[in-house]
């Protein structure tokens, strides 16, 4: 059939996937675009790479033998006239084989099974970072479609921007007041979901001073993309000069505040020197029922998230963003 | 008067956007021109005595074939638009809103209605001939099954022109698809898209197990069973446990919407993660379900082509049946952030690895199904031959995805969006196309010419890879799923720029293949097929190309799994099978409830995604009243005379 000789096509095909794979792996260099999930800036992201490491190389001992064997037998037994490999049209069982290439997967998997299950007991998001300085708490709600950040121990909150002391284990307690969305600082950790009704906690720390990347990860309407925020990472001095100066130069977040932030829409970045007491825990048991407690303590095998169990009324309309 | 007339119109139909207005102005343009050659050409009795009325299995596959390339392509022109969008940062092509509702009929559509029907459609071609059997178990069923899936997706589509697409996800989260979030009919579109199709989806599911359990050919034990058979058959299993908590799940967020309900809205004691872990109990079977009928043609192509005989028989089905049984195993990995806890995360991890070791075997058994074999390289196998590292790389990222903690950092980001894309086209689509183009000689009686296809082919692959490689790159990146836009600081711009390049290069690839189609019916007469133009294994290729409508004139046996090849060493040893005597075939007449009763469905549907009680009453009534028809029509069959089978016979082997 193919007794022309060589086509274009033939010599085309390879060179242009040639380039192409090597156009990939140079571009990124070359536009200055960052791998922040290989570029940890934090134990808990620094632990993550180290798990994506060794699980791509457990991997890849398996499929890169089995992506070279399969080229080199679609070569050796191509249809060719000329082809003097063996040709053994009924060899269709060979027991040997057989329990070597279930074995070989199920040593990798179970290798990488036990190497995940140890993982996800040691970074379980709420279990507190060892550390010798005590740990800072922020409370994070997702909103329609910004992010407020409230200090508790400062007494000022934040939007769309957060401002964290470096070396020193954070402690966020997050719920939403909006559906489902996911706080994620791909330099300092892994994400976790933020959920209305929920406070979850997600320990991270940044050992470096610096500016990070975050954003909210879970679709939540329209403009779900602006979610994002810097969050900048300062000496403990610096942390403090922060605070007071947020604590002298912005106004105050009342409750009408509050309740104008929830309305769908997006927001700039916004400071404020104090917020209502307990608005965290109003946001998590908002839609708790008589003799249904809310989450509050989700996922958790440290302490309380603070949020009170108690069955508090709720006095919110329930279809408040039916407008 | 007129003022209440505009004011409806403008709720009704989709207004305010140019590319709506030309999809409309397209949409009926085509519409008269169908209906005008139709009458031109007096179509119109053949097109309701053939296709609408039928319930042969090999035209009813046919057209879910031909439904499901057209959604391929609608749901293709959705992510053309979508990377159009993120070609640039900052791009004002389609605002947020419009980009949301695309990524979510993209979803729905490539899943639902092209990547199920694609599989309905090999399912029908193919199983039956594979068996020996003479149709399926419930052929009336089979037709309105396909009816029900037609509609359902015709339902869904509408929802682009009249009163506005969904746009909360594929999966459409609450309480995102709640009244409160989504107060227009969009999501309503969704519910009933969906649930009427998956009533069909279901029932063929039972139609298709029911089918392989009883109508095998004499001699067919279960460890003789064609491998795609086999891979269909493990699919209906899954089929069957996944598709009710489907319905159940969609029957919940309706009776939200529609009555009231907190069912998973948090308010008054509901959970919206009550809704994820359901829709996830069916969204992660579901994926294998579409994708293990790929295996099954995968390994008919490779024993074919490779001149030899599937290795580790006994190995690929215990494999699959693995497979479709862990399949219930997963779920939770699609949110392993939602906090679940360790011991949690631990199981679901450790279930979600284990499914690549009977996949591992899989992949070994094709390599040395090959290994001492002699390949050809038509499309069919080149397609296999593609599939293979696309698979393992996709795979790879799967058991990656699958490591909890590490899954933290890659969940909801583009590095996701790679891995699934990367196992469902070059599983699922690459499968696909292999076995259009492996059996289409038996599905319509002309061979394909492979110049254009071979473009096609390179196309596609090369596309492939310049789309979705990019797309692991920026996802570790940062650049998180379903963002519709983004800015110059981010550093993300080239790669979706080369991988918008790439989607478009898979666009070429698919006119390829139009044009291949196109050509190949346009010289069909020379192209003409002999009912083996492949030197094919299996029963299917037995009888002459396409098949007549009774399939097999005498009733084949199934004795060993390569019958057919058996057969043919055989023969060429001199022994033929003693001369059997015809006898008159009893066969299913057409009827046409299936169709109606579909479209009484569509009313229903039509006036509950519009809240308009007297229209869904009066659709419900029609199915009501459909159903009671078929229950007293006792002429639902026939006899072929013996005459006529050798009248047939002579004719379609006469000109082969």
């Amino acid at each position: 059939m193919n007794k022309k000789p060589r086509s274009l096509a033939r010599i085309i095909i390879p060179v242009v996937l040639t380039l192409v794979t090597i156009a990939l792996i140079v571009w990124p260099m070359l536009a200055g675009g960052q791998y922040v999930v290989l570029d940890p800036k934090g134990p808990i992201g620094a632990s993550q790479r180290d798990l994506i490491v060794i699980s791509t190389i457990l991997c890849a001992v398996i499929i890169v033998p089995v992506l070279i064997l399969s080229a080199v037998i679609v070569w050796r037994y191509r249809d060719k006239p000329d082809n003097k490999a063996a040709y053994e049209p009924n060899w269709s069982h060979s027991t040997k084989a057989e329990v070597i290439w279930w074995t070989v997967p199920i040593i990798i998997i179970g290798i990488l099974a036990i190497v995940t299950v140890r993982y996800t007991y040691d970074l379980e998001p709420s279990k507190p970072l060892a550390s010798e300085k005590a740990p800072v708490t922020i409370q994070v709600s997702s909103l329609d479609w910004k992010w407020l950040f409230m200090y508790p121990e400062q007494g000022i909150a934040t939007v769309n921007t957060l401002n964290i002391p470096a070396d020193r284990p954070v402690k966020f307690e997050l719920t939403a007041d909006s559906p489902m969305n996911s706080f994620w600082i791909p330099q300092l950790g892994g994400q976790i979901y933020t959920m209305s009704g929920m406070a979850m906690t997600l320990y991270l720390q940044a050992d470096h001073e610096g500016q990070y990347w975050g954003s909210g990860a879970n679709f939540t309407g329209e403009h779900f993309g602006k979610m994002r925020f810097d969050v900048n990472a300062t000496s403990d001095e610096e942390f403090e000069n922060w605070v007071r100066e947020v604590k002298q130069n912005s106004q105050e977040l009342t409750q009408e505040g509050y309740d104008a932030l929830t309305q769908p829409g997006t927001s700039n970045v916004a400071y404020y020197s104090a917020f209502p007491e307990g608005l965290f825990q109003n946001i998590v048991t908002k839609y708790v029922v008589d003799g249904n407690g809310a989450h509050s303590k989700h996922g958790s095998s440290s302490e309380a998230a603070g949020a009170n169990q108690a069955t508090q009324e709720s006095n919110q309309d329930e279809d408040k963003s039916a407008n | 008067m007129l003022e209440g007339l505009k004011e409806f119109a403008s709720e009704f139909f989709v207004t305010g956007d140019p590319l709506i207005y030309g999809a409309m102005v397209a949409i009926g343009i085509t519409t008269i021109a169908i209906v005008a050659v139709l009458t031109y050409f007096k179509k119109w009795g053949w097109l309701w005595r053939n296709w609408l009325t039928t319930v042969d299995h090999k035209k009813i596959g046919i057209m879910y074939i031909i439904a499901s390339i057209i959604m391929l392509f609608r749901g293709g022109v959705d992510a053309l638009m979508m990377r159009l969008q993120l070609a640039m940062p900052n791009m004002d092509f389609l605002h947020p809103e419009h980009y949301n509702q695309v990524f979510t009929t993209h979803g729905t559509i490539m899943i639902l209605f092209m990547a199920m029907p694609f599989m309905f459609g090999l399912f029908n071609v193919i199983v039956p001939l594979q068996i020996g059997a003479r149709d399926v178990a419930f052929p009336f069923l089979n037709a309105l099954s396909f009816w029900l899936f037609f509609l359902g997706a015709m339902l869904f589509n509408l929802s682009f022109v009249i009163g506005g697409s969904p746009d909360a996800g594929w999966l459409s989260y609450p309480p995102l698809s709640e009244l409160s979030h989504s107060p227009g009919v969009g999501q309503n579109f969704y519910i009933w898209g969906i649930q009427i199709s998956g009533i069909g989806s279901l029932a063929t599911g039972i139609n298709f197990m029911v089918t392989i359990i009883k109508m095998r050919a004499p001699g067919m034990r279960w460890m003789k069973l064609p491998m795609f058979t086999w891979s269909v058959f493990s699919t209906c299993i899954i089929i069957l446990f996944a598709f009710p908590i489907l319905t159940v799940t969609l029957a919940l967020l309706f009776l939200d919407r529609f009555a009231g309900a907190h069912f998973f809205t948090l308010d008054l004691g509901g959970n919206p993660m009550m809704y994820i872990n359901l829709i996830w109990m069916w969204g992660h079977p579901e994926v294998y379900i579409v994708v293990l009928p790929a295996f099954g043609v995968f390994s008919e192509i490779v024993s074919t082509f490779s001149r030899k005989k599937l290795f580790g028989y006994k190995s690929m089905v215990f494999a699959m049946l693995i497979i479709s049984f862990l399949s219930f195993f997963t779920w939770a990995h699609h949110f392993f952030t939602m906090g679940s806890g360790a011991d949690v995360n631990a199981f679901f991890a450790v279930t979600t690895m284990l499914i690549a070791i009977p996949t591992g075997v899989k992949i070994f058994n094709w390599l040395f199904t090959m290994y001492r074999g002699r390949i050809r390289m038509a499309t069919p196998m080149m397609w296999t031959l593609a599939f293979i590292p696309c698979f393992i790389v996709g795979g790879m990222t799967g058991v990656l995805l699958s490591v909890a903690p590490a899954d933290f950092q890659f969940h909801n980001s583009y590095f996701l969006i790679a891995h699934f894309h990367q196992v469902l086209i070059g599983g699922v689509v690459f499968g696909y196309f292999a076995g259009l183009y492996y059996w289409w000689p038996k599905m319509f009686g002309f061979q394909l010419e492979e110049k254009l296809g071979k473009w096609a082919f390179w196309t596609w692959n090369i596309g492939f890879y310049v789309c979705f490689m990019p797309q692991y790159a920026v996802g570790l990146m940062g650049m998180t799923r379903r963002l519709s836009t983004y800015g110059w600081d981010t550093g993300w711009w080239e790669l979706n720029f080369v991988s918008t390049i790439g989607a478009f290069l898979m666009g070429v690839g698919f006119l390829f293949q139009v044009a291949q189609i196109a050509d190949g019916i346009r010289k069909y007469k020379s192209l003409k097929a002999s009912g083996d133009p492949w030197d094919a294994r299996t029963l299917e290729w037995s009888i002459p190309s396409p098949a007549p409508e009774y399939n097999f004139a005498v009733t084949p046996r199934g004795d060993d799994i390569d019958e057919w090849w058996e057969e043919k060493e055989r023969r060429a040893k001199g022994i033929y099978p003693p001369e059997q005597k015809l006898e008159p075939i009893h066969m299913p007449k057409n009827s046409g409830i299936p169709f109606v009763m579909s479209v009484f469905w569509f009313i229903a549907g039509f006036g509950f995604v519009f809240g308009w009680l007297w229209m869904a009453i009066l659709g419900l009534a029609g199915v009501g009243i459909c159903m009671i028809a078929r229950s007293f029509s006792y002429d639902t069959d026939y006899y072929i005379p013996v005459d006529e089978i050798k009248r047939t016979e002579a004719s379609l082997r006469g000109s082969v």
